[in-house]
């Protein structure tokens, strides 16, 4: 059995420590130079911080149907570097993941890559029409084991759709990931609505329109004793309600990405489409809420929503852009600089923010586990004293359509261990096979 | 950078006595003052103009019609300095057409800002006939533009500049010579002058 | 003044006064013989049209030629590409014909930003309307006929009321007039059902009222936005008749005016719905007016946009400078 000694990190920055892995579990935690290296492959962690790899709960890796953006093997790739060990793959492919097969072949491309696992996302309605309910157990009981469900990208916005999926659901411990954003009130909408939006003349997004249907879902949830998960929380009052619903014993969670906790509305004064996102940026209020949010547990995860699209889809003018924004690469500088700098969040905070209980929320049984002897060696070695700058032609992304260009941003992923092998060394991806 | 030695050329009282000349020429050589015209060239021309009106008026106790002509759009050296703000152009109510048309302005010196009023001359009217009349000729012509009355030939380096004030605008009369160059061929310094 | 001209609000007090000055010695040449001037001789001005607007078109042709400048029109609407890439790669065309101005007519907000900020263009890039964002040379022109009419035709607007009624949430038009007319010292109000006002407005440099009637006895100049009745089927307001009677400007609300109150429409005109045919064609109403005066002020924008330092020389200058 392969040996592996990652020497003298700080686990969640406590003290120094050696981590021994043999095959795909670690089987020693001790004191530095305490490991016993002989034909070990040894990465020296000095001075790095080892936190249990990253689980995204929100990934497009637009495969099937759009491999000029990303693909499964590109984005991995991306999410290993950004030292995620595992990726939520969501179901607006083309086609859409709304059947076993295409689940199961999204889940086979992604241990093919093997730069980290792929867990897919089921739709919850055929084509995400939001009218008739996909073949939700059969996606469940296929080899993607599927147990969250999200027609991600579009809300399902029917009260009676949504009611019986989280009913359905139940049979098998899924959820709903919802994407609450009510259609008529943001036909069109191209950003915030607020102060900005009127000056800009871009038709406005309002705050209640997510709102409205996480306050709908929430109750939907409660009736049917059901599992929510809110997907890219953006406003101060989505938080508020969330955790209102937590006060009332709600099985609701929610994510939150990491531009939401860094980038505001004002990005788009540059009628720059790369600050064009759904939900879109918004104030700096909400900002600050969405930031406590995450500190005091009310918003569970960050997750990306790491969103790829090729460059011809973002130079051109902004109505005509399309949404979202890569994230898997900077999630970590991003949430270093948002949560840990200003003091919101211990590094502890971001192993549970970014691994444990995303890893929860998926039911993904072999991530999110914290660095003890027994535990599977997924492990992300974060160097939090370097800053870099971001460069979109070095992304390893397929695509472009970062909003950090040549931003600063510190921290940085050295190495990412996925089941005990490294995928990542000193930042750059190692070939796995 | 040396501090400029400014010395005056022409006091007040020189330049009545040459505008009061000049007058008398323009009398003389166009027979009379029936079918004057005078146009000042934007902005030390316009007064002077004025000034030349007023005494031929005196002189001859008829109205001569003055107007003002900006030549900013005609310029060939606008690529040379931002965007300037234009002055009136107003000819007298009665026109050009077959008039005798003086231009009148300060300083005559490349001989470009001549060029240009004749050519928005051109497109204003037909004039029998066009002359000039400047205050100061100071030389270093680089066109074939010469004046027809002039109030003081001013010999002078391309390393000196040359300053009309007048009353009505810079609230003293005077012609100064100083040992700043002029940015002569158009680049960002005072426009009076540089004509 | 900037390279560019895409907001109203770009543009300072002074700024604004030197274009409505230079508008002023510039109209002049209308009245001329020959009514052009050499001034921008070998430049080349483009009129890049995605939206139809035969009025805005020609008023800017009009300037550039009276200018000198060569003129290309460029129609971009209804061409092969409809989406994204084409404004990138149209602007690429234009750079490669030498296009010194782009006169960009968009139906995106902020597309001229895009074309100005892009690095795809060199040349100057003046804003013809897009989007529900703003029309700035509309503003100045505006602007331009209320000092013509009310200031003596010199100065600011210090203290004049201008009403401003409509469709004020997808009007370009309110937007630059709010912006520019505020910079002028004007006393703004906007006047619309609450519908049709942009969340925010409260913020901008004005007063908001929802009835019409307190208004216009106190008004300078009043004026009509168009509304566009697709605006009655989203259930902005409930029929036309309603809008009219509350919110249009007949004979009866024209007769409440001042003596001397001006009544202004950007065009074209909805007669019988935001104005009737009466007060569009009486004497108070300077609509043909504000269209003589859009190429003046236009003119006085591409003049001043380019008759001085080429964007090129500038920048070479700048290096210059900072080596």
């Amino acid at each position: 059995m392969s040996r592996l000694v990652i020497s003298g990190a700080s686990i969640l920055n406590r003290a120094p420590a050696d981590i021994v892995v043999a095959g795909d579990r670690i089987v020693e935690v001790g004191k530095p130079g305490s490991a016993d290296t002989s034909g070990a492959r040894v990465i020296d962690a000095d001075g790095l911080i080892a936190l249990p790899g990253f689980v995204d709960l929100h990934t497009h890796l637009r495969e099937p149907g759009r491999e000029d953006a990303e693909t499964v093997e590109t984005g991995t790739r991306a999410a290993a570097l950004g030292g995620f060990t595992c990726v939520h793959a969501m179901a607006n492919t083309e086609p859409v993941a709304d059947t076993a097969g295409v689940v199961e072949q999204v889940w086979r491309l992604g241990k093919e890559a093997g730069w980290c696992e792929v867990r897919p996302v089921g739709a919850v309605t055929v084509g995400l029409s939001g009218t008739h309910m996909a073949e939700l157990g059969a996606m469940a009981a296929s080899a993607a084991q599927v147990r969250l469900f999200s027609d991600d990208g579009k809300c399902v916005d029917d009260a009676v759709i949504m009611r019986r999926a989280l009913e359905y659901v139940k049979a098998f411990d899924g959820a709903i990931a919802q994407h609450a954003q009510e259609p008529r009130l943001t036909e069109g909408a191209q950003m915030n609505e607020g102060v900005l939006s009127g000056t800009l003349g871009l038709r406005g997004w309002p705050a209640v329109a997510e709102e409205a249907i996480i306050a709908r879902d929430v109750l939907l949830t409660q009736h049917v004793n059901s599992r929510l998960h809110v997907c890219h929380v953006s406003t101060a009052g989505s938080v508020e309600l969330i955790r209102w619903a937590k006060s009332k014993g709600i099985n609701v969670t929610a994510e939150v990405t990491p531009h939401h906790l860094l980038l505001t509305d004002e990005l788009a004064r540059s009628y720059d489409p790369h600050f064009k996102v759904n939900p879109p940026l918004r104030t700096t209020e909400d900002v600050l809420a969405l930031r406590e949010g995450l500190a005091d547990g009310t918003i569970d995860a960050v997750a990306t929503d790491h969103a790829p699209h090729p460059s011809e889809d973002k130079e051109c003018e902004w109505s005509a852009a399309a949404f979202g924004m890569l994230g898997l690469e900077t999630a970590l500088s991003v949430v270093i600089e948002s949560m840990v700098n200003t003091g919101l969040l211990d590094w502890a905070g971001v192993a549970d923010r970014m691994s444990v209980r995303p890893a929860a929320i998926g039911r993904v049984k072999d991530q999110g586990g914290l660095l003890e002897p027994g535990q599977p060696a997924h492990v992300t070695l974060v160097d939090e004293s370097v800053s870099w700058t971001v460069r979109p032609e070095e992304l390893a992304s397929r695509s472009r359509n970062t909003p950090y260009r040549e931003r600063v941003l510190p921290g940085r992923v050295v190495h990412t261990i996925f089941n005990g092998k490294p995928t990542v060394i000193d930042g750059r991806t190692e070939r796995v096979h | 950078m040396n501090s400029p030695r400014v010395r005056t050329v022409f006091e007040a009282e020189d330049i009545d006595r040459v505008l009061t000349r000049i007058s008398h020429e323009i009398i003389e050589r166009a027979k009379g003052a029936e079918n004057l015209v005078l146009l000042g060239i934007q902005s030390r021309g316009v007064p002077l103009a004025r000034r030349i009106g007023s005494r031929i008026s005196k002189f001859e106790g008829i109205d001569v019609p003055v107007g003002a002509l900006d030549i900013t759009m005609y310029r060939d050296d606008l690529r040379l300095r931002p965007a300037r703000a234009l002055e009136a152009t107003a000819l007298p109510d009665v026109g050009i057409d077959g008039r005798t048309v003086v231009l009148v302005d300060d300083v005559l010196f490349s001989g470009r800002t001549v060029r240009a009023a004749l050519d928005a001359l051109n497109e204003l009217g037909r004039p029998r006939v066009v002359r000039l009349a400047v205050l100061v000729d100071r030389g270093h012509r680089e066109l074939p533009i010469r004046a027809d009355y002039v109030g003081k030939n001013l010999p002078t380096s391309l390393k000196e500049a040359v300053r009309v004030k007048l009353t009505e605008i810079d609230g003293e009369d005077a012609v100064t010579l100083s040992s700043v160059p002029d940015s002569p061929r158009g680049g960002p310094g005072p426009a009076g002058d540089a004509a | 003044m900037n390279k560019h001209l895409l907001s109203a609000g770009d543009l300072s007090r002074n700024d604004a006064l030197l274009v409505l000055d230079t508008a002023a010695q510039l109209a002049q040449v209308a009245d001329r013989p020959v009514k052009k001037l050499p001034t921008l001789r070998g430049r080349t001005v483009v009129n890049l049209f995605f939206e139809d607007s035969t009025r805005t078109r020609i008023s800017f042709e009009a300037a550039a030629k009276r200018l000198s400048a060569d003129v290309i029109n460029f129609s971009a609407k209804g061409s092969s590409v409809s989406k994204g890439e084409s404004l990138k790669d149209t602007a690429l065309t234009l750079e490669a014909m030498g296009a010194d101005a782009v006169v960009v007519r968009h139906g995106s907000s902020g597309a001229p930003h895009r074309l100005a900020n892009s690095g795809w263009i060199g040349g100057s890039v003046i804003n013809a309307g897009d989007g529900t964002h703003e029309h700035p040379t509309q503003a100045l022109l505006d602007a331009f006929t209320l000092r013509e009419k009310l200031a003596g035709g010199e100065g600011d607007l210090a203290g004049k009321k201008v009403t401003i009624v409509g469709d004020v949430l997808h009007s370009r038009v309110a937007r630059s007039n709010v912006l520019l007319l505020s910079t002028l010292g004007a006393d703004v109000t906007l006047v619309a059902p609450p519908t049709l006002l942009p969340v925010g407005v409260e913020t901008w440099p004005c007063k908001v009222s929802y009835d019409l009637d307190p208004v216009v006895p106190d008004s300078d100049a009043v004026m009509m936005l168009r509304v566009q009745l697709e605006r009655m089927t989203d259930s902005y307001f409930p029929t036309a008749r309603e809008y009219s009677r509350r919110y249009g400007l007949d004979n009866h609300r024209m007769s409440m005016l001042r003596e001397e109150s001006i009544v202004m429409h950007p065009g074209p005109m909805n007669r019988g719905m935001e104005i009737t045919a009466d007060v569009a064609d009486s004497r108070r109403s300077v609509i043909v007016e504000q269209v003589a005066n859009g190429v003046s002020v236009r003119m006085a924008v591409l003049y001043l946009l380019l008759g001085g330092y080429s964007p090129a020389q500038a920048e070479a200058e700048q290096t210059v400078e900072g080596s």
